[in-house]
């Protein structure tokens, strides 16, 4: 077995919001709280959850947009989470991010040759020439035209510009690509398109992703492993199939079955399970297990100490007191 | 009880005319639920905010008929439209945050529109609110009244707007993507309820959302619109067992399945949707059509039937 490409352990993300002036006082948002997994080379690991959960901010701290408030993070065996921002450099050429909106993302008063062409400007001692050869490559390889380079991006559709914040992305080669909500803003059409390319992109270009998502579907089609996200830890984590066909968290159960299937058949049959009540603040999260309050198979227990994340079945981690036995169910 | 005949809603723009919604029939019967899906861009959420009247854009065009219970809406004075709109015909968007002012509590801006339609007493139309946020599922709804819309999650303001649309017991109610913005648990609790809302008041429903499977779950009947036009019409079972045009199928295919056996590739739809403002002549959907041969340069008609396509593939 080769090693890890990223490891982190243990990693927590707090945000001090307010003043000491403000009504309340500063506060504590705990966006991350002991998360720890590891990521093989070639993988795609999906981050999935609810709006709050942290799995963008994870992202983030895994590309070091923000720094850790405890925590390590090992990439390639090297302890990169008190680097700091100049020390990081060499680094950003092996840890790229594509970012959810690609409109907000790119320079609008730049051309797209240029969009492409800064991070090789900025790394690499490439000469204009050659900086011009490789753009062209990589237009190519994300499936665009070479006269699009000349053009601004108001010019290209949504799905158009993900291309280009991809290119981008894959300009230095990369070994690892943090995904943040990449298809979420573009239409059903175009977002299968985009789901093939990075797909395409992975095999050629030996890439390693941490894909983080909201959809379901679409993180059950690209992911490797799943972690599944839940006030800011991790409370299920396992293979993409399996986890799918059988979720051993309740919070998972009740994820997967509040999508709503593109099936007739399926519709009957289907139990769904809804979860009262909205996701807690992170402000003051819940004691004990932060699932109780919304859990419907919470105990006592569940409210006064909090699961830890241990394996079950080889493979396969999940944070409750009570799993779902995944192993007996054929 | 809405009649909508051949309705085109144009907009002037510096590049030209671009026709948004072009040519658009459909019926809603009473109590029933009719989805709309389509892209960003297809003329659904238009056409329907041309059926409510809240096009007010001066550089837009409205041609064609909508009937309401044989009431005629296009050229229907504003004042005699704000009159129908909220007490007949209420509306649900996306974002509940613009939806909502800032700077009333909700239960204050419930109770005014309750107030505008009714002949009430204040204290009347604020034990109205407090009732139909109970109504929606909201929790201790005395409280919750005398809160603002920042102070509330997503999924509690999608049920104070929807709290909203049913204060007059709308005959017919537009939600345009209203769960869109929502996470799939919260998003399930909103299905529901608008599940228990149509058993309890019987309104019409038009829903418009790009989801296929919140389709699944809530229509009665379907229409699919692509570039400004409707592509394919029928009810919903029809549709997802034994989709016509080319584009509901591709649609469809298009979709990560949530079981079984993942694919390699998913099967995606080359190319993008047209830009309206030079609408290639022909069926729109043929640039990117697997099926597509030399008829396609013409326009295809859609069959007025219940179940129709707009495609020279589909036998009439």
């Amino acid at each position: 077995m080769s090693a890890p490409l990223l490891e982190v352990v243990d990693v927590a993300k707090r945000f001090n919001v307010g003043t000491r002036f403000s009504r309340q006082g500063v506060r504590t948002v705990h966006a991350l709280d002991g998360v720890s997994f590891t990521v093989m080379p070639g993988e795609t690991i999906g981050l999935v959850g609810e709006s709050g959960c942290g799995k963008s901010t994870l992202g983030r701290c895994i590309t070091r947009l923000y720094d850790l408030t405890s925590g390590t993070l090992r990439f390639a065996g090297t302890d990169i989470s008190s680097l700091s921002q100049r020390q990081m450099r060499p680094m950003r050429r092996r840890i790229q991010m594509v970012f959810q909106d690609p409109y907000a993302s790119l320079n609008p008063r730049r051309r797209v040759r240029d969009l492409i062409a800064e991070p090789l400007r900025v790394h690499t001692t490439m000469s204009e020439v050659e900086i011009g050869k490789r753009v062209a490559e990589l237009l190519d390889i994300v499936g665009l035209k070479p006269d699009h380079a000349m053009r601004f991006p108001h010019e290209f559709s949504g799905g158009q510009r993900q291309r280009i914040g991809i290119a981008r992305a894959i300009a230095l080669n990369p070994e690892l690509i943090v995904l943040d909500e990449p298809v979420s803003a573009l239409d059903v059409s175009v977002q299968a398109q985009i789901v093939n390319l990075l797909a395409d992109l992975q095999e050629r270009l030996n890439l390693t992703y941490i894909f983080i998502a909201h959809d379901l579907s679409v993180v059950r089609q690209v992911s490797t492993r799943i972690a599944v996200m839940y006030l800011g830890s991790i409370v299920e984590m396992g293979s993409a199939d399996d986890i799918f066909a059988r979720p051993a968290h309740p919070y998972t159960q009740a994820l997967i079955s509040a999508v709503p299937l593109p099936d007739l058949a399926a519709l009957g049959s289907a139990k769904r399970i809804v979860l009262t009540g909205d996701v807690p603040s992170p402000v003051n999260p819940p004691s004990g297990c932060r699932f109780h309050t919304r859990c419907p198979i919470a105990q006592d227990r569940c409210r006064s100490e909090r699961p830890v994340l241990t394996e079950q079945v080889p493979g396969r981690t999940v944070a409750c007191h009570f799993p779902t036995d995944v192993t007996s169910t054929g | 009880m809405l009649k909508v005949r051949d309705l085109t809603v144009s907009f002037r723009t510096e590049q030209g005319i671009v026709r948004a919604v072009d040519g658009v029939s459909f019926d809603v019967g009473e109590g029933e639920l009719l989805g709309v899906v389509g892209e960003s861009g297809s003329g659904k959420t238009v056409s329907l905010l041309a059926v409510m009247g809240l096009i007010t854009d001066p550089n837009a065009i409205i041609a064609g008929s909508i009937q309401y219970r044989g009431r005629e809406l296009v050229g229907l004075k504003s004042r005699a439209m704000r009159e129908l709109r909220g007490k007949e015909i209420a509306m649900i968007f996306q974002d509940p945050m613009t939806a909502l002012t800032p700077v009333y509590t909700i239960g204050w801006q419930i109770a005014e529109q309750v107030l505008a339609h009714n002949n009430v007493s204040k204290s009347a139309a604020w034990q109205r609110a407090i009732d139909l946020l109970a109504e929606v599922n909201i929790p201790k709804p005395e409280e919750t009244a005398h809160r603002y819309p920042h102070q509330l999650s997503g999924g509690m303001r999608q049920r104070v707007v929807i709290a909203m649309a049913l204060s007059c017991n709308p005959a017919l109610l537009v939600a345009d993507e209203p769960t869109t913005a929502l996470d799939v648990t919260v998003q399930a609790q909103i299905l529901d309820l608008l599940h228990k809302l149509r058993r309890n008041h019987g309104s019409a429903i038009v829903f418009i959302t790009h989801d296929m499977g919140v389709m699944a779950e809530i229509a009665d009947r379907m229409l699919v619109m692509y570039a400004g036009r409707v592509v394919e019409r029928g009810t919903k079972q029809e549709l997802f067992s034994s989709p016509m045009h080319p584009y509901t199928r591709a649609l469809l295919d298009s979709i990560p399945p949530l079981t079984g056996e993942r694919p390699r590739r998913l099967r995606a739809i080359p190319g993008t949707p047209p830009n309206l403002l030079n609408r290639p002549p022909g069926c729109a959907f043929a640039p990117r059509c697997t099926l597509r041969f030399d008829k396609c340069d013409t326009e295809p008609a859609l069959g007025s039937g219940q179940r129709a396509a707009a495609c020279f593939r589909v036998p009439a």
